[in-house]
């Protein structure tokens, strides 16, 4: 059946900012998606208001609209661009969810758009639990027991018949928002509570437990004659419990005979076809009992998921590009398969190799958080690894970790000597409950002695996957006991190491030598790794696509040389808080761009989330752990004529220094000049000489010395350990009773380094600026002022381009300070600095000789691909050639907000600070500032109210600047709620307002307010720890209630000006496109700066 | 249940697999020890490794399976294809020591010692993949305790062994008496039942031993090394089957009064089975008539056409076959190393399926006479249950004609 051409223009609509449970996935897909359907020569205008994404790449789709993902936006563009249909599968839970509503409200009807991919009943039936349960039933298909409740009577009675444990999960929401297991009756009733409140619908499904259960995922696919084809088949390492985003996994299926796996897909394929997924991709969840062989259908899917781009990546099938050309109407029989370039889509891929995914969590940002994992997802990322065996490829996730867990032997407790028995004992609690070091309990058990059936027995792991594992640590104790000989290591074993998967690292533990000292004896074995290739049918075909990974095999190597230069570029592996998507963008671009001017690209990355990891953006992809033996493997079987670090955000440069060391052409900015930026004594002379200014600061290695600086430097104070990402363990000091314990902390973060001490600067501003260099000359790329004060970390402050409120003067000194400082680090590439201004002063708080987090975020301001122009620049390019010589400076204002992962981790105080705890960000744009500030908010779910009642309290040093911020709401018809100190301020400034009790004055007080549904917005303002902690409660039942709310007084002026003004007119909507155009327009005729 | 082996690949006894080329892949001894010599190919499939040692038509071959980890779920008497392992020889990356499922009834080491199997485990099985497929099948030795200095040797054994394709070697892997057939699901745990396995007991008695369900419609099914999964599927659809030798000539065949007759599966290569043709070709056209596999070839072949050999064969679960009258997509369950040539059949005959990958005849029909025959494996065992319309449209056929 050919494609369908009544239809012309289709909209995509993406997944928004970056949250747990919905990640750049939805980035690969959707931008997958939109090059499938443009090349089929369809319009495709897509929506969504993540700037971070290479989806939103104006030259991307035919329209791209950095618009909030809400009916309201999202019909204008519609009612603008007015496509023929609508593909609602590619954007996760959120696009579906919008689609639906937009169905709901008859606005598809009206404008004549149509769903495809995924009609709205097939959404329904397969989202809307009781409703899949029914369908079911009706096919046969066995299913938990289980029941829906309302409210808790229901959830009493339902519990009657499912019992303890009971898994709860609230109706549609995505990364199992809301969800948790309740093992006692007081815990169910706090769970089904919050359950309750995190469903858009109210109600919560509660489920019979399948605790110890085995756990499977299928990815499906059909079109529109009925062909279905499993593309993959995920076994789970955790039993059910885990979310399976949380969970370790494993592909392809390892321990289900052929009768058991056919009878899953057998029952796979009646729900697709029940359900009625009629193009596109659906993921099933079932579980296996394993002692009996039940086997039950958890949930479904209906469109692209976390799922399909692990599966993706795992068999080299392009699910999303595939789904969507199903969707305007192709059959998978008319449809090539890439990889191997001659068979067809309609086939279901083999894998010869194992693939294991891992989860990267971010506890450390959330001490107060539970590590225990359930069916809510807490994992802010994930790592992907391929090679011959299951032990292998273990080995090779945990290294693609890049955390202190990235080797096998993590430190751990461990068991007081005793008999067997107390070991056993000790190991259970580890060994039973899920949290992230289960897989190295599960080692350090095995060392310790426990046999494969008891670890089985405690963990309900399966029993295949320990006894691999074993494997591992049988080799281990060969390894140790010829280092106890005091011989070296005989080729036979070193080879036997590295099959099962043991980095030189894992090795150089055990041995007790340098990791080094390994790798040169590995070498003088003559033990290299081979490339072999990923081609989704196990070498049946010979494959066009390079897509490789190294193992320890004898065979040939399928990595031949290539017929021209080629530039090796290091992604940034695993998201984590601090470094995400927006690096991932960054090595794409570099990618693209070193194609287009003639070179041959290789990508090296183990992130299955990100487009940079799709076979189809590099000549050659290896997927592999951003680890110094990897990446030299790869560089020496290469030796590509440069490799690129700066875009792959720190992961990269830590490995700079060894592969300097190993004569690797690494292009662009220096080593020596990195060093510079980072060594704070060096870079202090770098500050001297250009006379610049710096807050005053002291470098620490004790307590003692610390309190000697705080009498220098006076409180407040930044404290900070050295070497962290994204403001870990950092903290503002504002009395000396804090002082102790955040010092600690900062200490204990990189111990033996020392902690930086830095004068806090007072309700500075902080300034962001990216610049670009060739090494001569440096041209801005944007300068970004940020609008909560100094003291939130970057990464979590909205930020506004061009700025909104500094005077000229001092812009020019920041943009003037910006290019000595490229000129004087001889920068090529990117570069960014951090500002601070004080009373008109300028600071310069730190400078990163790479590419930044904002680079995405400004190039769609501007409207030029920064990444690219750099990456060229690299490899010689002067700026000037490539036409790239003046700032550009829009008329219009781009806002960007940070969303944060609160709502995962009840126990979390949702404050501020100069930690990052930010996962992703959405972008506004307009003509002005306070809508531009609006549509950012809208997108990062913090709408404020049209009326009501807002609530106000505000530190002493905001009081002032309050009083317009509470007039403005006055004349919105807004009625102001105050504590007491808040409140007599406003009333001594002729403001009329309702006193309301803080908490520990005694109830009814404000949190009563807020949980009663009282208060529609809040203004809260602390300052030091006492302050912070009393208010805590406050913004937990405001995150709890979904009610907007800004915690600084920068922020909530913003939102009342933009309040304002939708006041009196609707925000509209306007096409980065039509942005750009207007803007070079402007470019042309010298009107900008 | 786990069952766990004691006995571990630990033994790291060398072996080494050689092939007529001189190629050579080293590995490490497992299964049986000893010698074998067949002709290298390979699986591609991720599970069913159970069903495919078992399958009579890997009967002279040395089976490669592309799949790293092999026996990670043990073995289960309920999976079998026949009584016995049938491949020569075992090619794999990794034999897992512990069998994890609850179905599992012996270790796959065990099994392998048990059946005399001599397996070679350890081996860079892509590598040798790819050897095969670029250089298309070959035979091959796996020698335990050898290494690359006996290399020459073997290789110069190799090219005195009969070639793969000379031998008859249906003999060896079919019945010598006609046989009723019993399938009973009777030793199956009521969970296996409900999840929907599709496992039964397939026993084979002497004639009038047992008593038949005579109300059912009677298949005759000739075997040339038929797979178990064959009579599971004809009992699922409502027959009762009698089992002959492939020796069996045409009128012995019509004393048996069948309503429908299946040429099965089996090993080796059509073109040294012509002594069966003129049989193959009477009987077809007087009963409705199924071919399978090797069946569909030799039916082929009794009605004009000629059949040529694949550089590698099609052996894996994946196989996309188009229905022509439908237009569908299924995936099917292969093992080939022959196929039809399509430009040799006569006006008598029609395709009815083609393999998506390579254009190749999976299934045609007589054009007025209830004749079907089918290149892949409609049964699975193992594979997927997508093409359980052919033994449907056989059953139509037969019951058209009672």
């Amino acid at each position: 059946m050919p494609r369908r051409d009544d239809i012309k223009t289709i909209c995509i609509l993406g997944s928004g900012p970056i949250v747990i449970g919905q990640a750049c996935e939805f980035d690969y897909s959707g931008t997958q998606a939109t090059r499938a359907l443009r090349a089929e020569g369809y319009r495709v205008v897509l929506v969504n208001s993540n700037p971070a994404t290479i989806m939103t790449d104006p030259e991307l789709a035919d329209a791209t609209y950095i618009e909030p993902l809400t009916p309201a936006f999202v019909t204008q563009v519609l009612e603008k661009e007015r496509p023929d249909a609508l593909l609602p599968t590619m954007g996760g839970q959120t696009a579906l969810n919008l689609a639906l509503a937009l169905h709901a409200d008859g606005t598809l009807d009206r404008l004549g758009v149509e769903l495809i991919g995924a009609k709205p009943d097939v959404i329904e039936r397969a989202e809307d639990r009781e409703i899949f349960q029914r369908v079911m039933n009706e096919i046969g298909v066995d299913q938990p027991e289980s029941g829906i409740a309302r409210n808790l009577d229901q959830a009493w009675e339902i519990l009657d018949r499912v019992g303890f444990p009971a898994i709860l999960r609230p109706s549609y929401t995505m990364g199992g928002t809301g969800g948790n297991i309740a093992y006692n009756r007081d815990e169910f009733a706090e769970y089904i509570k919050w359950a309750l409140s995190q469903s858009p619908t109210g109600e919560v499904l509660i489920d019979e437990s399948m605790l110890g259960w085995k756990e499977y995922e299928l990815e499906l696919m059909r079109d529109r004659n009925d062909n279905v084809v499993i593309i993959c088949g995920i076994e789970n390492f955790d039993p059910m419990g885990v979310h399976t985003g949380d969970s370790i996994t494993v592909a392809p299926i390892q321990t289900l005979s052929d009768r058991e796996y056919q009878a899953m897909r057998d029952d796979a394929i009646k729900i697709i076809r029940a359900v009625g997924v009629e193009t596109g991709g659906c993921n099933i969840q079932f579980g296996v009992c394993p002692s009996t062989g039940r086997r039950v259908v958890i949930e479904m899917n209906p469109r692209v998921s976390r799922s399909s781009a692990l599966a993706s990546k795992a068999t080299g099938y392009p699910i999303a590009k595939i789904a969507a050309l199903l969707g305007v109407g192709y059959t998978l029989d008319e449809l090539l398969n890439d990889i191997t370039g001659k068979t067809c889509a309609a086939f279901e891929p083999m894998l010869d190799y194992v693939v294991v995914k891992m989860p990267r969590f971010a506890f450390e940002k959330f001490p107060a958080a539970s590590d225990t994992l359930t069916t809510q997802m807490k994992s802010v990322g994930e790592v992907m690894s391929i090679a011959r065996t299951f032990p292998e490829a273990m080995g090779k996730a945990i290294r693609s970790l890049e955390n202190k867990s990235a080797h096998l032997h993590v430190t751990l407790a461990r068991p007081e000597a005793g008999d067997h028995q107390s070991i056993v004992e000790f190991y259970r609690p580890h060994l039973r409950r899920p949290t992230p070091n289960r897989v190295y309990y599960v080692l350090e058990a095995l060392r310790a002695g426990l046999d494969v059936a008891a670890i089985n027995e405690i963990s309900k792991i399966d029993p295949w996957f320990v006894d691999q594992l074993s494997q591992i640590v049988e080799c281990e104790l060969e390894l140790g006991e010829v280092a106890k000989a005091g011989e070296p290591v005989d080729r036979a074993l070193m080879r036997q190491a590295k099959r099962l998967g043991m980095g030189d690292i894992d090795i150089a533990a055990v041995l007790g030598t340098p990791e080094e000292d390994v790798r040169q004896h590995r070498l003088a074995l003559g033990l290299r790794p081979v490339f072999k290739q990923v081609d989704t049918c196990a070498a049946e075909f010979e494959s066009v696509t390079s897509y490789f990974y190294s193992t320890y095999e004898d065979g040939d190597n399928e990595s031949l040389p290539m017929d021209k230069p080629s530039v090796m570029i290091l992604g940034s592996g695993p998201n984590r808080i601090g470094q995400g998507i927006e690096f991932d963008y960054c090595s794409v671009h570099a990618a693209l761009a070193l194609r287009e001017v003639g070179y041959r690209t290789i990508m090296v990355n183990c992130n299955p989330e990100t487009v940079s990891t799709d076979y189809d953006i590099s000549d050659r992809l290896y997927f592999e752990p951003l680890t110094f033996e990897t990446v030299m493997a790869i560089i020496e079987q290469e030796k590509p004529v440069g490799v690129i670090l700066q875009f792959g955000g720190q992961t990269p440069l830590k490995l700079a220094r060894q592969l300097f060391e190993h004569d690797v052409p690494v292009l662009g900015t220096s080593a020596a000049a990195i060093d510079r930026t980072e060594d704070r004594e060096q870079f202090k002379v770098i500050i001297d000489k250009l006379g610049l200014r710096q807050p005053e600061a002291r470098t620490v290695m004790s307590w003692e010395q610390a309190q000697e600086a705080a009498e220098l430097l006076g409180f407040p104070m930044m404290v900070r350990p050295s070497y962290v990402l994204g403001g870990l363990a950092m903290e503002v000091v504002y009395d000396a009773a804090d002082f102790h314990a955040i010092f600690l902390r900062a200490q204990a973060e990189s111990p033996g380094s020392p902690v930086l001490l830095d004068k806090f600067l007072s309700q500075a501003i902080e300034v962001d600026v990216d610049c670009i260099s060739d090494g001569a000359e440096a041209v801005i790329g944007g300068v970004m002022e940020h609008i909560e004060e100094a003291g939130v970390h970057s990464g979590d402050s909205a930020c506004a381009l061009p700025p909104y409120n500094l005077p000229e003067t001092v812009l020019r000194q920041i943009r003037e300070q910006t290019i000595e400082m490229a000129r004087e680090l001889q920068i090529v590439g990117l570069m960014n600095v951090q500002f601070a201004v004080q009373e008109h002063r300028v600071f310069i708080l730190e400078v990163n000789p790479r590419a930044s987090r904002t680079i995405p975020f400004v190039s769609k301001a501007i409207g030029v691909p920064l990444a690219r122009f750099a990456a060229r620049a690299m490899l010689g390019e002067k700026l000037s050639d490539m036409g790239l010589t003046h700032e550009r400076v829009p008329d219009y204002f781009s806002v960007k907000e940070s969303v944060f992962p609160f709502n995962k981790f009840p126990e979390v105080d949702t404050i501020l600070g100069p930690e990052m705890r930010s996962t992703g960000e959405a972008m506004g744009i307009d003509q002005g500032f306070n809508i531009a500030f609006l549509k950012a908010q809208i997108a990062s779910k913090n709408e404020p109210p049209r009326e009501g009642t807002v609530f106000i309290s505000v530190k002493d040093s905001d009081k002032w600047a309050v009083v317009p911020v509470v007039r403005g709401l006055k004349e919105l018809g807004f009625e102001i709620v105050s504590t007491r100190g808040t409140a007599d301020y406003l009333r001594q400034n002729g403001l009329e307002v309702r006193s309301v009790n803080k908490v520990k004055e005694g109830q009814p007080h404000i949190v009563d307010l807020i949980i009663n549904a009282e208060v529609s917005m809040v203004i809260n303002t602390t300052i030091g720890g006492h302050a912070v902690r009393d208010s805590r409660s406050i913004r937990r039942a405001t995150l709890q209630l979904g009610i907007p709310y800004f915690t600084t007084l920068a922020a909530a002026k913003a939102a009342v000006g933009a309040m304002r003004e939708v006041a009196e007119s609707q925000p509209g909507v306007r096409s980065l496109q039509e942005y750009h155009h207007s803007l070079d327009a402007r470019a042309r005729e010298g009107q900008l700066r | 249940m786990v069952v766990d082996s004691t006995r571990s690949n630990d033994r790291k006894q060398p072996a080494i697999l050689v092939l007529e080329d001189g190629s050579h892949f080293e590995g490490i001894a497992a299964g049986a020890p000893g010698k074998t010599i067949g002709e290298a190919v390979f699986n591609t499939s991720m599970s069913g490794y159970q069903e495919i040692l078992t399958d009579p038509s890997y009967r002279g071959q040395l089976l490669t399976f592309t799949m790293p980890h092999i026996g990670n779920y043990g073995v289960s008497g309920a999976d079998r294809e026949s009584m016995a392992i049938q491949a020569s020889g075992l090619i794999v990356r990794s034999i897992s020591r512990m069998a994890s499922n609850y179905r599992s009834e012996i270790s796959f080491i065990k099994w392998l010692e048990d059946n005399g199997t001599v397996a070679i485990s350890e081996v860079d099985t892509r590598a040798l993949t790819r050897h095969i497929r670029d250089k298309g099948v070959m035979m091959g030795a796996i020698v335990h305790g050898a290494g690359a200095a006996d290399v020459a040797a073997i290789v110069a054994e190799l090219r005195d062994y009969p070639d793969y394709g000379n031998e008859d070697m249906i003999a060896r892997v079919a019945c010598e008496q006609p046989m009723s057939v019993v399938v009973s699901q009777d030793a199956l745990c009521e969970t296996q039942l409900a999840t929907g396995l599709r496992a039964a007991e397939v026993r084979l008695v002497a004639l009038g031993s047992e008593p038949v369900a005579t109300e059912r419609p009677h298949v005759v099914v000739v075997d040339f090394g038929v797979k178990q999964s064959i009579l599971r599927c004809l009992d699922r659809s409502g027959f009762r089957m009698t089992l002959v030798p492939a020796s069996y000539g045409a009128e012995q065949i019509a004393a048996l009064k069948p309503d429908g007759v299946l040429y099965s599966n089996g090993p080796g290569d059509p073109a040294v089975l012509d002594h069966h043709l003129a049989s193959i070709r009477q009987t077809s056209m007087s009963h409705p008539t199924l071919g399978i596999c090797l069946g569909h070839q030799l039916l082929a072949r009794a009605h004009g056409a000629s059949t040529f050999k694949l550089p590698f064969g099609h052996r894996g679960p994946n196989q996309p076959v188009m229905n022509l009258a439908r237009k569908t997509v299924c995936m099917t369950s292969q093992n080939h190393g022959y196929a039809v040539d399509p430009t040799s059949f006569s006006q008598d005959v029609v395709i009815t399926h083609v393999n998506l990958n390579d254009q190749t005849i999976e299934g045609f029909r007589h054009r007025t006479l209830p004749i079907f025959a089918v290149q892949y494996h409609p049964e699975a065992g193992p594979g997927p249950h997508d093409a359980d319309d052919c033994f449907d449209d056989f059953a139509a056929a037969v019951r058209a004609n009672l």
